[in-house]
């Protein structure tokens, strides 16, 4: 008891800061892992919203065939910029830059990450990555209009601001590349005395996973970016075919980064489902190792699929064969994963809380989204699908309907643990509601209209498709509502004093909840030893057999 | 679906058809999974929770089944995408090039049209090239589609069984007009095709051969 209370008049990381300065500049010059976290969190979240009203400017315009808002160059310049921005500014560092820079070391075990500078200079890169992205949408000549793949040669013959945009990508794929390298060290040299591999919780075996992927995969995007503005701006023939170059070569060099990028974008959040789950069923996960390794496998094999966005390009029969047999077996791990965590459900002791529900959506749209990853998995089909809506429905039931929800549900599991304070959980299972109603109604139409042949990327369409193209619009406007209520109710839930958050309230067991909310600034007085596994509840079992 | 406009389009159809029916009920199983158990396993109704560790008998069950599963998705796909490969030998050529923002079409004897006008129950073989960006050639309703490149030469080839006009779209992102970059393909009879072949050809100046 004494030592409860002593622990919660200490300072927080919000009162005490690791520099001399106080004010904004103990914010900027930190060298905190949590408060790096909340300066990722913040810039993120304000990336995520311009993005959010560009995908509802794109929606809006489709709304009817035709002109209804803008011309065609402002399309093509919004969903590049929505592509750009929502892939490297948000999905990319979501989970890993902020709640694994906030969590990552406190789960371990330990006062840091390894290397703090680095890892407040990876925020000052993401920072003017993302700085350089904006302000390319004001220079003469206006955004990038390509999409966010780049193809050459459109995006050496357009004459909108490539060069800003590449290297804007450039700049966040070293932040993305450091972060990786930090937590890759962390993770092997700092946990706690007893934290073998095996006790570490499955968040932090995703994000091991991601990080490999990130240092692995992300310099071929820089080197490949370069290529692209050294053509550009001198010429040189290298992706260009006017000029002898191979258009084919950097659609593969883009996507041997860019499909293992989508990975690193989905890892983190399949392990954030696998942190919450067993919490709010009071259970030990089903299959920890099978969950363990199959991040592992889904980051190998994942490495080597990625010539599956290329099967109209015109590819020898070897290169179809092998990559539609290697996307099949990559759908094995996820597969696993979502039978692991249905399992873990069974005789839990289950309280539907806001996080465990975002998570349950993230399981169905998961599912939702991997399945329609095998349709376009098999190669006959992918002819057809290629480049419609099919995908872009597909893309997003994962990336958003998957790692989206699992970034909402992070917000609200880790919310009580970041900011001390609780959020109003009657309105936050409102907005869970409106905004899986609403993702749902935004895209499932896409996947209609994509298999009856409506190309993806178009400013305008076909009459036929104009029901499907008006139910998806509406969908956004009931995402968006359920977006703002979550969004209102969280920062609510941080300016409330009143509702002080206690040290564990969802009942956790791994170590981020044996710390104060918030934690104090070097997480622990005593590195503690870990003795358990990271999801042993049987103390809930045996007291209610007790009881009984 | 299953409108048989192409000769590859039931195929397409059917494999497609047989992801989804699989897909559903394995979504629907998950689902119905999931929702029970929150319910029957409620924090009030079952205040005590059982730690099970796992199962390895069920983890190879959902290893080795779903495999089995997607290796046939795999053959299906792999077997509907190998008769797409070659154009057979007799089949007519017609050289489609592609620009910002329209198609030209080719036919052997120099007529060159804006839209595409295809015999029925007759191989056609559509040589692809582009003057400028990537474009990709797309028949929704005949479910093909190849990348068209300035330095590459892509072919695609379909037969269609079933009179009638159907769309042809870009489906490869090339600027301003990529979306209307729209034209059709008309399928006929052989014999009306002969007759607008050379009616054509002999207003454009092109003796037919």
């Amino acid at each position: 008891m004494n030592t409860q209370a002593k622990v919660t008049e200490e300072k927080n990381f919000f009162q005490q800061s690791t520099n001399k300065y106080t004010g904004i500049g103990s914010w900027l010059l930190t060298v905190d892992h949590k408060r790096i976290g909340i300066l990722y969190l913040f810039s993120m979240m304000t990336f995520f919203i311009v993005a959010v009203i560009f995908g509802f400017l794109i929606r809006l315009e489709l709304i009817a065939p035709g002109k209804t808002i803008m011309e065609p160059q402002t399309y093509n310049q919004l969903f590049t910029l929505h592509g750009i921005i929502m892939i490297f500014l948000f999905i990319i560092p979501g989970l890993p830059a902020v709640f694994g820079n906030f969590m990552l070391p406190i789960m371990i075990g330990a006062k840091d990450v390894i290397f703090p500078r680095l890892n407040l200079f990876s925020w000052y890169l993401f920072i003017a990555g993302g700085l350089i992205a904006v302000v390319s949408m004001f220079l003469p000549g206006g955004s990038a209009d390509t999409g966010w793949m780049f193809y050459v040669p459109y995006s050496i013959r357009t004459t909108t601001n490539v060069i800003p945009a590449l290297t804007a990508a450039f700049i966040l794929g070293f932040s993305s590349i450091l972060t990786g390298l930090n937590f890759i060290t962390t993770i092997h040299r700092m946990r706690a005395p007893g934290m073998s591999w095996f006790k570490m919780p499955l968040f932090i075996w995703s994000l091991y996973a991601t990080a490999w992927i990130q240092i692995l995969a992300t310099p071929i995007i820089g080197i490949t970016l370069l290529l692209v503005s050294i053509e550009r701006w001198f010429g040189v023939g290298i992706f260009d075919p006017a000029l002898g170059g191979d258009p084919i070569l950097y659609q593969h060099l883009f996507w041997i980064y860019s499909h293992p990028a989508v990975y690193i974008m989905i890892l983190p959040a399949m392990g954030m489902v696998s942190e919450i789950i067993p919490v709010f069923a009071r259970r030990t996960i089903f299959g920890y190792n099978f969950i363990a390794f199959s991040s592992i496998a889904i980051a190998f094999f994942g490495s080597l699929v990625w010539a599956h966005h290329m099967f109209t390009v015109g590819m020898s029969d070897t290169a179809m064969f092998v990559f539609s047999f290697l996307t099949f077996f990559v759908s094995i791990p996820s597969a696993i994963k979502v039978f692991n965590w249905v399992s873990t459900l069974y005789k839990g002791s289950i309280s539907a809380d806001p996080p465990l529900l975002y998570a349950l959506s993230f399981i169905f749209q998961f599912a939702i989204g991997g399945f329609t990853g095998l349709m376009i998995g098999v190669l006959s089909v992918n002819i057809h699908l290629q480049d419609t809506s099919f995908i872009v429905a597909h893309f997003h039931y994962v990336m958003f309907g998957s790692t989206g929800f699992g970034i909402f549900a992070a917000m609200h599991y880790w919310f009580p643990k970041m900011f001390g304070t609780m959020y109003n959980k009657k309105i936050a299972n409102w907005a869970w509601a409106i905004t899986t109603i609403g993702f749902n109604t935004l895209y499932f139409p896409m996947f209609i209209m994509g298999y009856l042949g409506m190309p993806r990327r178009y400013y305008d369409y076909l009459p036929e498709f104009h029901t499907y193209h008006l139910v998806s619009t509406i969908g956004s406007w009931i995402l968006i509502l359920g977006l703002i209520i979550m969004f209102a109710n969280l920062i609510k839930g941080m300016r409330n004093k009143k509702d002080v958050a206690p040290m564990n309230p969802w009942g956790g067991v791994t170590l981020e909840w044996k710390v104060p909310s918030p934690p104090p600034m070097e997480n622990f007085h005593e590195i503690p030893t870990v003795t358990t596994g990271p999801y042993d509840y049987s103390h809930y079992e045996l007291a209610g057999k007790e009881t009984k | 679906m299953f409108t048989s406009s192409s000769n590859f389009s039931n195929n397409v159809d059917a494999v497609f058809l047989y992801v989804v029916v699989l897909s559903l009920i394995v979504l629907v199983g998950i689902t119905i999974a999931m929702v029970y158990f929150v319910i029957r396993y409620n924090r009030k109704r079952n205040p005590i929770p059982k730690n099970i560790d796992g199962n390895l008998t069920l983890e190879v069950l959902w290893t080795v089944i779903p495999l089995c599963l997607f290796m046939s998705m795999f053959y299906f796909g792999w077997m509907g995408y190998r008769d797409m490969r070659e154009a057979p030998s007799d089949a007519m050529p017609i050289k489609v090039t592609a620009r910002m923002w329209k198609w030209d079409f080719e036919y052997p004897n120099g007529l060159k049209t804006d839209t595409l006008f295809v015999p029925a129950h007759k191989a056609i073989k559509t040589d692809l090239h582009s003057v400028d960006v990537n474009h990709a050639f797309f028949i929704p309703a005949f479910r093909v589609k190849k990348d068209v490149y300035y330095n590459k030469k892509n072919d695609l080839w379909f037969r269609s069984d079933k009179i009638g006009s159907y769309d042809i779209a870009c489906a490869e992102y090339c600027g301003l007009n990529h979306s209307m970059m729209y034209t059709k393909v008309h399928v006929m009879e052989q014999k009306d095709f002969d007759e607008w072949y050379k009616q054509t050809s002999q207003k454009a100046g092109i003796a037919n051969k």
